[in-house]
């Protein structure tokens, strides 16, 4: 066993490319997804087609500009313009402001604004839009603060656990789900397909070895590697992303070890159906890293996705592992709050589990 | 030692083995000789209990290779015909990996490897994907001995060795056997048959013949000649047109030679004479153990 381990280490340490994926694309990704994966909205270039040019229109611009999420491309003259200032691509949203826009203001009789945002990216269509209608009721209140509507319900909103929006408490347990599900899986999987392939494990079954040493002595180092990664991604999103980790940091890695065997066992379960590497590395892409990535949660909400989508999603580990990273990291949360999502993940270890040794084959073929 | 009685395989249509039957005693070296896609291999794989059988039972020291794979697993070392050592370990890693896998450490079996790795002694650092060809086998068969194994199985270790390397291998093979050390060897080189005790003849899975190697050649039917002259790629052609000849095959430099009915070198050198050949020599052969390949196989067809 210790002896297996030691050679599974060699294969590691020895391997170029198992060091990278390893310990490159963690980081690399984890940078990637948090300075690229962004909601918030910094510097989106817009244009003005002021038609009033009276005060009042010019201190709503001002109070636009000087928001820090805009930054003014362009002033228009025309209403052609707008047009072809979309086309250049230099903007992603005009403002209009209606004639007289002081003189309705003040009446109270219709002043007019008009948003036109480029939604050929609609998500960032919806954010522009939504940050220009905020700071026009601002600017409304702050210039009438006695103005009564017909009928007014106040809302308030509070934004609990994350009030600044901060997308990063959204993507850091998603990037920990992926590259552990990455890591574990996809290189166990490589890996037992590379002994096929090299044809050592022919002679590993025709010793005395039985199935679950050689797949533990497979799976231990990953085991091991996976938690450093795991350690590591954490300590970066905080140092890098000022991630909070609000609960036990105890309880979160005895959680990423719980992921991290799960992921191990699905490796183990797509190399039983590999016979080589590449086969492995495609299966682990596709039926392991595709879904986890679009079906957890991780990017799309599962609320909005299609009920047959939201099914699949129920059966995806990394959905309940996002939730308990979240719960734990963002809220805070004890084992008292993520025990079910827990069980979810430890049934389907053992599942897996007791699939992949079944149908671990004792013999070619 | 190893027992086969009526193994089949087929892999889809194919038929990979045939009824095959044969036995082996203790501490023999028995060879198993045919060319590429004879069978060997699928019958190696099922006698080392990684392949089923479709047909038939085999044995190995006692121990059934469906029921008893196991115990068999624990008896047996087994050097598959590619080579399969972990290239980026090192001879000694690599070494020392196999006799921990088997509960044995590189000293308790240190004399059954000794010479064979004594040879490999200065390359011992150098990771196994860069030594030679005749190296990597040297080192595939100590990790296969390292454990004391009862009965050895070699699937076409000399394959890609080159010719010195494949003598000095048969010596160690002599030298195993001495130390009570089953053998089942397979090998395309007809030349390395009469290392063995004992042979089989092995071709589209089927078992042509079993015998010592002797036994082989002395039962060779015909009268066999070595032919030879100037012009040999010609010669081929004017012998096998030949109407008298059974059978007409290149051997070297040499071609060796049947005939149909009594021998008549007189009336084939004449022949020869008026195709344009000099320097004709035709000689009297010995039977080899290709020459009664050759002739089986025939028989066969």
């Amino acid at each position: 066993m210790e002896a297996f381990i030691k050679k599974e280490f060699f294969h590691i340490f020895r391997d170029v490319r198992s060091m990278m994926i390893l310990f490159g694309m963690p980081i690399v990704q984890l940078l990637v997804f948090g300075f690229a994966i962004s909601t918030e909205l910094n510097n989106a270039g817009i244009a003005i087609y002021d038609q009033s040019r009276d005060p009042m229109s010019k201190q709503l611009v001002q109070k636009i500009v000087s928001s820090g999420y805009f930054e003014l491309q362009q002033v228009f003259s025309t209403n052609a313009e707008i047009e072809a200032g979309f086309k250049s691509g230099k903007i992603k949203a005009a403002i209009v402001i209606g004639k007289d826009f002081e003189k309705h203001f003040i009446q109270q009789d219709g002043a007019q604004i008009q948003i036109i945002a480029d939604a050929s990216d609609p998500n960032t269509a919806s954010i522009i839009s939504n940050y220009l209608q905020g700071i026009t009721r601002a600017f409304q209140a702050e210039k009438l603060p006695n103005l009564k509507l017909p009928v007014e319900i106040k809302t308030e909103s509070r934004l609990l656990y994350n009030p600044e929006m901060r997308s990063v408490f959204m993507f850091v347990p998603g990037t920990i789900a992926i590259i552990l599900m990455l890591v574990s899986a996809m290189m166990t999987s490589i890996s037992i397909a590379r002994e096929k392939e090299t044809g050592t494990m022919e002679i590993l079954l025709a010793s005395p070895l039985k199935p679950w040493q050689i797949i533990l002595g497979k799976v231990t180092p990953y085991v091991i590697l996976s938690f450093i990664n795991a350690m590591t991604i954490v300590v970066v999103a905080w140092l890098v992303f000022e991630m909070p980790i609000k609960g036990s940091f105890l309880l979160l890695m005895g959680e990423a070890i719980l992921f991290i065997v799960m992921s191990l066992t699905l490796g183990i379960l797509i190399s039983t159906v590999s016979p080589t590497q590449q086969v492995a590395m495609l299966l682990s892409m596709f039926a392991l890293m595709l879904p986890t990535i679009l079906l957890s949660g991780f990017i799309f909400p599962i609320e909005n996705m299609p009920v047959v989508l939201q099914g699949i999603s129920n059966i995806m580990p990394s959905r309940w592992f996002i939730i308990i990273m979240k719960s734990i990291m963002v809220k805070g949360s004890g084992f008292m709050y993520v025990w079910k999502e827990t069980l979810i993940i430890l049934g389907m270890t053992v599942f897996f589990g007791i699939l992949s040794i079944k149908k671990f084959k004792i013999r070619l073929s | 030692m190893i027992e086969v009685e009526g193994i089949s395989k087929t892999y889809g249509k194919v038929l990979a083995l045939d009824d095959i039957h044969f036995n082996t005693k203790k501490g023999e070296l028995f060879g198993l000789i045919g060319p590429d896609g004879a069978g060997k291999t699928s019958l190696f794989r099922i006698l080392t209990s990684l392949l089923l059988p479709d047909k038939g039972r085999a044995s190995v020291a006692g121990f059934d290779v469906v029921k008893d794979y196991k115990k068999i697993r624990s008896i047996i070392g087994y050097m598959p015909g590619r080579f399969s050592l972990y290239p980026d370990l090192s001879v000694e890693e690599n070494l020392q990996f196999f006799a921990k896998v088997f509960k044995t450490s590189i000293e308790e079996n240190y004399h059954l490897i000794k010479d064979i790795y004594q040879m490999l002694e200065p390359f011992k650092k150098r990771p196994a994907g860069k030594l030679s060809g005749g190296m990597k086998q040297k080192l595939a068969l100590s990790c296969a001995l390292i454990h004391k194994p009862e009965v050895l199985f070699l699937d076409e270790p000399t394959t890609g060795v080159d010719a010195v390397s494949r003598k000095e291998f048969w010596e160690m093979l002599a030298k195993l056997k001495e130390q009570g050390i089953s053998i089942l060897v397979s090998t395309p080189y007809m030349d390395e048959a009469a290392m063995c005790e004992r042979i089989a003849l092995i071709q589209n899975g089927r078992i042509m013949d079993i015998n010592t190697p002797f036994g082989i050649t002395q039962a060779f039917p015909d009268e066999l000649f070595s032919v030879s002259s100037d012009n040999i790629i010609h010669l081929v052609k004017d012998l096998r047109e030949y109407q008298e000849l059974k059978t007409a095959y290149t051997f070297g430099s040499n071609i060796h030679i049947t005939f149909k009915n009594l021998p008549d070198i007189t009336t084939l050198q004449t022949y020869l004479e008026k195709s344009g050949h000099s320097n004709i020599k035709i000689i009297p052969e010995n039977a080899g153990i290709e020459d009664c390949f050759m002739n089986l196989m025939q028989n066969q067809a």
